[in-house]
């Protein structure tokens, strides 16, 4: 069986993947897109790739063109478009009827303002691509709005054009993150934090959150919306109940492997295993 | 044991070590990348960049 790892900088989850497919007696292909070529034709000899780069522009665009070249990939190039893209998996959840905060998407300074107070302040404003908390803005009155917005038209790249906004949620200093693989939610952390923004990356603490009947429902409800295989989905619990906010196609465990007490790098070897046995 | 690019500390290196695996420097807290085993070429890791990450 041969099973190829895409990745660039071996972080500590790779390592983490390494081990368990090796206990699992499968020693994987390391394939470095740092030195990748594909010439839309052929792609490395393997059985199944599994997605671990760090880049999501280069996943995106690798993984069509090894799906081009007839390779099975976990996750999928369409899984990665959508996860990848706030305003797709908005969609793709809207189209799902899955809950998730009211969110608009403008494309001008003006229309934007008119947006952001048509939800409300305070809203939260982030690039459609983009990870670990980076670039958030909360936004409280019309004069923190004027500034962001032109601030992001002026100096940032052309993407930061695409306002995608998304009302505040009021979410208790904490979010859940739960841990898809396939059709089972394996694993569930609360994510702390003072501050507003509450991912790890940016200093949130994890415990462990029970994964209950409601929140397995939405997680595989949200991972199936998207495309379906292994996924970190980040929930908000809200008056109106639990929200889908981000689904994560490139998931990060480090820090909930003791928290849950779940083996999740062997469920994710075990999984891969099996999708190859079944091909 | 291999030496930091940054600031010629020692830096271990572990038996499972892999190429492409980040590792930090105990002396001055740079993030550094194996670039090259056997014998071991450190690096200091590339930056993160703006579409890295979950």
């Amino acid at each position: 069986m041969r099973i190829g790892l895409l990745h660039s900088l071996i972080r500590k989850e790779e390592k983490l993947l390494i081990e368990a497919f090796k206990n699992a007696g499968v020693d994987p292909v390391m394939i470095d897109d740092r030195k990748l070529i594909l010439d839309f034709h052929n792609a490395p000899e393997i059985d199944i790739l599994v997605e671990r780069s760090i880049n999501h522009s280069r996943a995106l665009h690798a993984l069509r063109l090894f799906e081009s070249a007839g390779v099975r990939c976990i996750n999928s190039h369409h899984v990665s478009q959508v996860c990848g893209d706030k305003l797709l998996t908005t969609a793709a959840l809207k189209e799902n009827n899955i809950a998730q905060p009211e969110s608009r998407v403008a494309f001008t300074e003006d229309s934007a303002l008119d947006a952001i107070e048509q939800l409300g302040y305070p809203v939260v404003l982030k690039p459609a691509v983009g990870s670990w908390g980076r670039l958030l803005s909360k936004i409280n009155d019309r004069d923190a709005a004027e500034t962001v917005l032109e601030h992001k038209t002026v100096l940032g790249s052309y993407h930061h054009s695409i306002f995608y906004i998304q009302q505040y949620i009021e979410k208790q200093g904490r979010d859940i993150r739960s841990f898809v693989i396939g059709d089972e939610c394996i694993a569930a952390i609360y994510r702390s934090s003072e501050h507003w923004i509450t991912n790890t990356a940016r200093g949130a603490v994890a415990s462990k959150c029970e994964v209950t009947n409601e929140v397995a429902e939405i997680s595989l409800a949200a991972t199936q919306a998207v495309g379906g295989g292994i996924v970190a989905v980040d929930l908000f619990e809200s008056e109106q109940g639990l929200l889908i906010n981000e689904v994560n196609y490139t998931m990060e465990f480090r820090n909930s492997i003791d928290t849950t007490g779940v083996d999740i790098p062997a469920e994710v070897a075990n999984y891969v295993i099996e999708q190859v046995k079944q091909q | 044991m291999s030496e930091c690019p940054v600031c010629d500390a020692e830096v271990e290196i572990a038996g499972d070590a892999v190429i492409g695996e980040l590792l930090s420097c105990e002396d001055c807290g740079m993030e550094l990348e194996i670039l090259k085993l056997d014998p071991v070429e450190l690096a200091e890791a590339p930056t993160a960049e703006e579409d890295w990450g979950q």
